[in-house]
């Protein structure tokens, strides 16, 4: 208890300085694989892709980041069994941030594939298993997660090649695919603001204070979906059409509407982002400050403080403008053969995915779940070429990460133990 | 520091712009047999010879197109169409340029003459085995847009009635070379036998031309069938 006390400054200050770190990690690398897709499609500039990312990915830390964050800080690692040595939750929480930043470090320079998502957790479960016992993790809880590693993409994967067939029968198989993607893609727009503001209203905001009746809910959803599709309507029609592209590619004019449908995807994207991945870096900064600010009670109530959202959410804008954007645009360039309609069906079966996951407190790996959702569209035969080696990318990432994290935070766990005790 | 993304290493090049643009090459390859064989007709043999090595460098230039578009087409790819008939489609139709150019080289060589008896029907048989090749450039120009649709629909009907046009024009041409075959038989005995012989061999090997156009056109049939 005395070591709380008497070094709760110092423990707080590394956690923040900790979880900002790792939140620009995120910022400067993961948000380009969530962009990615929108720039590629031509669909937004990459300037425009980097505003749309600071705004949206804050809004979504700490509008919905709030479910995951507690899984992070209290659900994979069992606290009430801890008794009266809390401090122990706090060494393996900085432990975990400062292993899991370290790891992420390396194998960015070493060019491997790796996870945020599951460095963190790895590490989480490697303190957890080996410094406090195998008893204070909750395998459950850590089961569901990794369950939700494999169903993510498969659930993505699934959404986009219904979502592709829907627009392959509604439009772009039809007489005049032109007239009805003027038609029919202001109800997709209404979808995407439908969706993200029923999730955010049923299961983010608790954490911002308010709750709302189902019925209320469901309201408010739909109003916001109108007003995101009446702004859409708005920014068809404004739009400048050359019926002379249309002799190269019969299709040109038809995807330039849904270059408008894809801006509103990626402001979703963005969004879903923000929600799941800030939890990363400060759902183990809401446990140190939880712990330390009540001395010692762990308190398995209380919900995390908007402030330390708003902290991941401002580290990730950081990363962003001192770092992303430059990968933002290299990923983006490298995303040669996607059309709006595609990245469209991709991305959101993405978005709804990682969002649903946000609401549910689950921390799924963005990247891998945009990666089922671009194959479930190329299974819809929509896409020119797909090199399916990247599913073997994705599970060495999954052996590669999860013991690296756990070996890095058992190390820095008994180091933490040592220096303060 | 750029963690190498996922995402960006599941897009691989499409072969669908690299098989057009080998078709075009190969077609333009075809397209140079008309004034190749005006020039023949004129006795022009200093023309002859020009559009001869127009021909041959036409058809190196599709090679390398091919060599590219196989070396590019790793069989980890997954593709709304089978690996195999894309490198079976480039096969046949790299087939129609080396076709053109062994065509061209046979009667630059010998710097054939052809009767007046055939000449006539010369002209438009050569059009014909032409508008063939053009009709197979068109038909997989329409693969892009059948990848945008997913292979599904409206588009793949209008597809295969261009693959219905192609049968049509190569029945056309299959009709002119038996005009022609009539014509040179009736005159060969007063030829000289090998010149007559290849003569029969040009007309062949014109015809052939067009046989392969179409077989471009059933290959990608097949894609539809699927």
């Amino acid at each position: 208890m005395d070591i709380l006390v008497s070094n709760s400054t110092i423990l707080i200050g590394m956690a923040v300085v900790f979880g900002v770190f790792m939140a620009w990690g995120i910022g400067a690398n993961d948000v380009a694989n969530a962009m990615g897709t929108s720039v590629g499609s031509k669909a937004l500039t990459f300037r425009q892709a980097v505003i749309i990312a600071a705004i949206f990915e804050c809004a979504g830390a700490v509008l919905a980041g709030g479910e995951v964050t507690k899984t992070i800080r209290k659900g994979i690692v069992d606290v009430s069994s801890l008794g009266d040595t809390p401090e122990l939750l706090v060494y393996g929480m900085l432990a975990s941030l400062l292993a899991a930043g370290i790891w992420l470090m390396v194998a960015t320079r070493m060019g491997w594939p790796v996870s945020t998502t599951h460095s963190i957790v790895g590490a989480i479960v490697g303190f957890g298993a080996v410094g406090i016992g195998m008893e204070a993790v909750q395998w459950g809880k850590v089961g569901t997660i990794a369950m939700s590693w494999v169903t993510s993409p498969l659930l993505a994967g699934a959404i986009a090649f219904a979502l592709f067939r829907s627009i392959q029968k509604l439009i772009i198989d039809t007489d005049d695919p032109f007239a009805k993607a003027k038609k029919y893609v202001p109800y997709y727009i209404f979808l995407v603001g439908f969706i993200m503001a029923m999730v955010t209203l049923l299961k983010g905001l608790k954490h911002v204070g308010v709750k709302l009746p189902f019925e209320q809910n469901m309201l408010y959803a739909t109003v916001i979906g109108l007003i995101v599709a009446s702004i859409g309507t708005i920014m068809i029609k404004r739009l400048k059409f050359d019926a002379k592209l249309d002799k190269k590619f019969h299709y040109t004019n038809m995807e330039k509407i849904f270059g408008v449908l894809m801006i509103f995807t990626a402001i979703a994207m963005a969004f879903a982002h923000g929600s799941n991945d800030v939890a990363n870096a400060i759902g183990p900064v809401a446990a140190v400050v939880g712990i330390v600010q009540s001395a010692g009670e762990i308190a398995v109530k209380s919900a995390t403080p908007v402030w330390i959202l708003v902290l991941g959410g401002a580290g990730i804008v950081f990363g962003l403008v001192t770092y992303g954007h430059k990968v933002i645009a290299t990923v983006g360039s490298g995303i040669t053969e996607l059309t709006p309609s595609r990245g469209f069906a991709a991305t959101l079966g993405a978005a709804t995915t990682v969002v649903f996951a946000s609401g549910t407190g689950l921390p799924i790996s963005t990247t891998h779940t945009l990666v089922g959702a671009v194959l479930g569209v190329g299974l819809a035969r929509g896409i020119g070429a797909l090199n399916i080696g990247v599913i073997q990318t994705i599970f060495l990432s999954w052996i590669v990460t999860l013991p690296a994290g756990a070996i890095l935070s058992i190390f820095f766990f008994f180091t933490f133990k040592g220096f303060f005790s | 520091m750029v963690r190498r993304s996922p995402i960006t290493n599941m897009f691989a090049g499409s072969p669908v712009k690299p098989l057009q643009e080998h078709m075009k090459k190969v077609h333009e390859c075809a397209k140079t047999l008309e004034p190749f064989f005006k020039a023949v007709l004129k006795k022009d043999y200093n023309q002859v010879n020009v559009l001869f090595k127009q021909i041959h460098n036409l058809e190196v230039e599709a090679d390398d197109l091919k060599h590219e578009l196989r070396i590019h087409l790793p069989n980890s790819l997954f593709m709304p169409m089978p690996r195999e008939r894309i490198l079976d489609i480039v096969t046949v139709q790299d087939r129609i340029a080396n076709t053109a150019k062994h065509v061209a080289g046979m009667v630059n060589g010998r710097k054939m003459q052809f009767p007046d008896e055939i000449a006539e029907f010369m002209t438009a048989y050569v059009e014909c085995c032409i508008s063939t090749s053009r009709q197979a450039k068109r038909i997989i120009n329409e693969l892009d847009e059948l990848v945008e649709v997913g292979f599904r629909g409206r588009e793949v009907n209008s597809v295969e009635e261009m693959i219905n046009d192609l049968d049509k024009i190569e029945y056309e041409a299959d009709k002119l070379e038996h005009q022609i075959n009539n014509a040179l038989f009736v005159i060969e005995k007063s030829l000289d036998p090998i010149d007559a012989v290849f003569l029969y061999r040009v007309i062949r090997e014109v015809g052939e031309v067009a046989d392969i156009a179409q077989r471009v056109g059933a290959r990608l049939e097949l894609l539809l069938a699927r």
